[in-house]
């Protein structure tokens, strides 16, 4: 029997010639991703208690992200505690102000084909979009490979998601990933690995793969993976990795719990409406719906191509009066090439407000909260009650150019009559 | 962490994610301060009423959403005795053995009602519902699980792994 790409990278990691869905390995950790909320601040209590020896220093990499920059005194001292400790361990790795760890780590050659990757934070998955099997712990776990190097990890089931032909104008990896959790459902992933493949996950540029491979926790799973391919090697050229990279593919006779097939030439641009994930539907069933605040960012959907669709929408327009836009780059990396595009400038005569690379108010955490009764549509990854602010509060969710047109309506909009020619 | 858990029932609905259990916006505070916000979404005096010792039981999906460990952190700071559901996420699960909160899946908790009396054994897989004197089949703890949860947790297994005392 052959293995899927989840088996393979768990099989070498566990030091076994083969694995299958189900077994429990002792895998070893090639990089243990911690940020500041739920990083040294939490884990350093139990680690020092077991020793406070790390097994490799070399392998941890910690990115403040959650507190920055910091609203409150509480979120100061929790990064101040983060940037002490990555000093006091003498870390390789430390980086803070750059933007969410994901894409962070992406961008600093972390995440490359066939790597086991373990972060304290959810979205940590995103990682499966470059072809490493990452998924997200918790603190305590985080103490143990810390100190160990491994941990076990069930091999899990894998679904496979297939996207063939070709996407419409306006309708994004936003819309597909949307429309693959609605049909999963939130928990229909638990416990299993997605392999998102077919001709139109191939067509996608590294940017796009990433928001698949990211959201695939909001249908309860433990990885999203892409096979790697050439669009990888030469990505992760351009972070300077230049070592051999083994490019990672399932067995033709790999055993899948479920295959799901998609023509993505059928699809159109998605929403999720409150207060679930799952809870979506086309945008023409919610189009109209008003808005207080419009959020376009995140590490779901702040990379450079989600600015440059933006911007194209925005471009000599003014978004809707009495409304908030709140661009937020993923990275200081993309921030200095948006802004050398001149895409910061488009957004901010269209009265956009740019903030810096942060997780920002995606969580809930910083620069943009909403309050009660308010309404926002986001290009980020999860609209649960609270999730943005207030728990009396609505968040939508949708592609970045669903985002900018409803900016510039003031209500959510379809993206695509800013998009088609003729009409700029 | 006992094998046997007897408390007062709390119900709650599908999809109680760690946005509910431990709301972004106070994540920065400390954990009793965090634990006044603990479900306030939807239940804004969790905090008041719950006491050492209740059980929660809620429908699918429980604990969705973050890898945060300050979910499970507010509700230890409660000293809730055990989350029974129809089913867990899948971070929050492992959070919770690692802890050394107990957790447990039952096919249908609909039949369990707000205040009943219930007793849970981890190791049978068995729940007595003392109030409407009925027994339910739930999960067993993961074989390879119970030695770690036998010693109270992941922290007291890596000790003992590693030779500290």
């Amino acid at each position: 029997m052959g293995m899927t790409i989840a088996e393979k990278i768990l099989a070498k990691a566990s030091g076994q010639s083969g694995v299958k869905a189900g077994d429990i390995v002792w895998a070893q950790v090639d990089i243990a991703l911690m940020h500041d909320l739920l990083g040294p601040w939490l884990v350093d209590g139990g680690f020092k208690r077991l020793g406070g020896k790390l097994h490799d220093k070399e392998k941890v990499v910690v990115v403040s992200d959650h507190c920055t920059p910091p609203a409150t005194v509480q979120q100061a001292n929790i990064l101040k505690y983060t940037r002490d400790w990555a000093r006091e361990h003498d870390l390789s790795y430390y980086y803070e102000f750059e933007g969410p760890c994901h894409q962070v780590i992406a961008e600093h050659g972390h995440v490359r084909p066939g790597r086991v990757i373990l972060g304290t934070d959810s979205h940590t998955c995103m990682a499966g979009g470059l072809g490493a099997f990452a998924t997200g712990i918790g603190s305590t776990e985080m103490i143990g490979v810390l100190l160990t190097g491994e941990t076990w990890l069930k091999v899990p089931e894998t679904i496979k998601i297939v996207w063939d032909g070709e996407l419409p104008e306006g309708v994004y990896a936003k819309d597909m990933v949307l429309k693959t959790i609605k049909d999963l459902g939130h928990a229909g992933a638990t416990y299993q690995a997605i392999e998102f493949s077919g001709t139109a996950i191939r067509n996608l540029s590294i940017d796009e793969r990433l928001v698949l491979s990211n959201m695939a926790v909001e249908a309860g799973a433990k990885a999203g993976l892409i096979e790697p391919d050439e669009k990888v090697i030469e990505y992760l050229k351009l972070k300077g990795v230049t070592d051999d990279i083994e490019l990672i593919a399932s067995d033709e006779d790999a055993e899948y719990v479920r295959t799901i097939h998609y023509n993505a030439s059928e699809l159109e641009p998605q929403v999720a409406c409150p207060h679930e994930v799952d809870n979506v539907h086309p945008i023409s069933a919610v189009e109209g719906i008003k808005v207080d605040q419009v959020y376009l960012g995140s590490c779901t959907n702040g990379r450079l191509s989600d600015l440059r669709i933006a911007a194209q929408i925005l471009k000599g327009k003014k978004i809707a009066k009495g409304i908030r836009c709140l661009v937020v780059p993923a990275s200081q990396y993309i921030w200095s090439q948006a802004s050398k595009e001149g895409l910061l400038n488009i957004f901010s005569e269209a009265g956009c407000v740019v903030n810096m690379p942060s997780c920002g108010a995606c969580g809930g955490f910083t620069s943009g909260v909403i309050g009660d009764g308010e309404v926002v549509m986001s290009s980020s990854n999860r609209n649960f009650r609270g999730r943005m602010g207030s728990p009396k509060g609505e968040v939508y969710l949708g592609s970045p150019a669903s985002v900018a047109a409803t900016a510039l309506e003031g209500k959510i909009t379809d993206p695509k009559k800013y998009l088609l020619k003729g009409v700029m | 962490m006992s094998f046997i858990i007897r408390g007062r029932v709390w119900k709650y609905g599908d999809n109680i994610n760690t946005d509910i259990i431990s709301p972004g916006q106070y994540m920065s505070l400390s954990v009793e301060k965090q634990a006044e916000h603990a479900m306030e979404a939807i239940d804004p005096t969790f905090h008041e009423k719950v006491q050492p010792g209740d059980i929660i039981v809620a429908g699918n999906n429980f604990g969705s959403g973050s890898s945060r460990e300050t979910a499970q952190m507010v509700l230890k700071h409660h000293q809730i005795g055990a989350i029974v559901a129809n089913s867990f996420a899948r971070i929050f699960y492992r959070n919770s053995i690692n802890v050394g909160l107990p957790v447990v899946e039952m096919s249908d908790t609909s039949i369990i009602q707000e205040g009943d009396e219930i007793e849970i054994d981890l190791l049978a897989g068995k729940i007595i519902n003392h109030t409407q004197q009925a027994e339910y089949k739930g999960t067993k703890l993961p074989e390879h699980l119970i030695e770690m949860v036998k010693i109270g947790g992941l922290e007291p297994y890596l000790a003992k792994k590693l030779g500290i005392s």
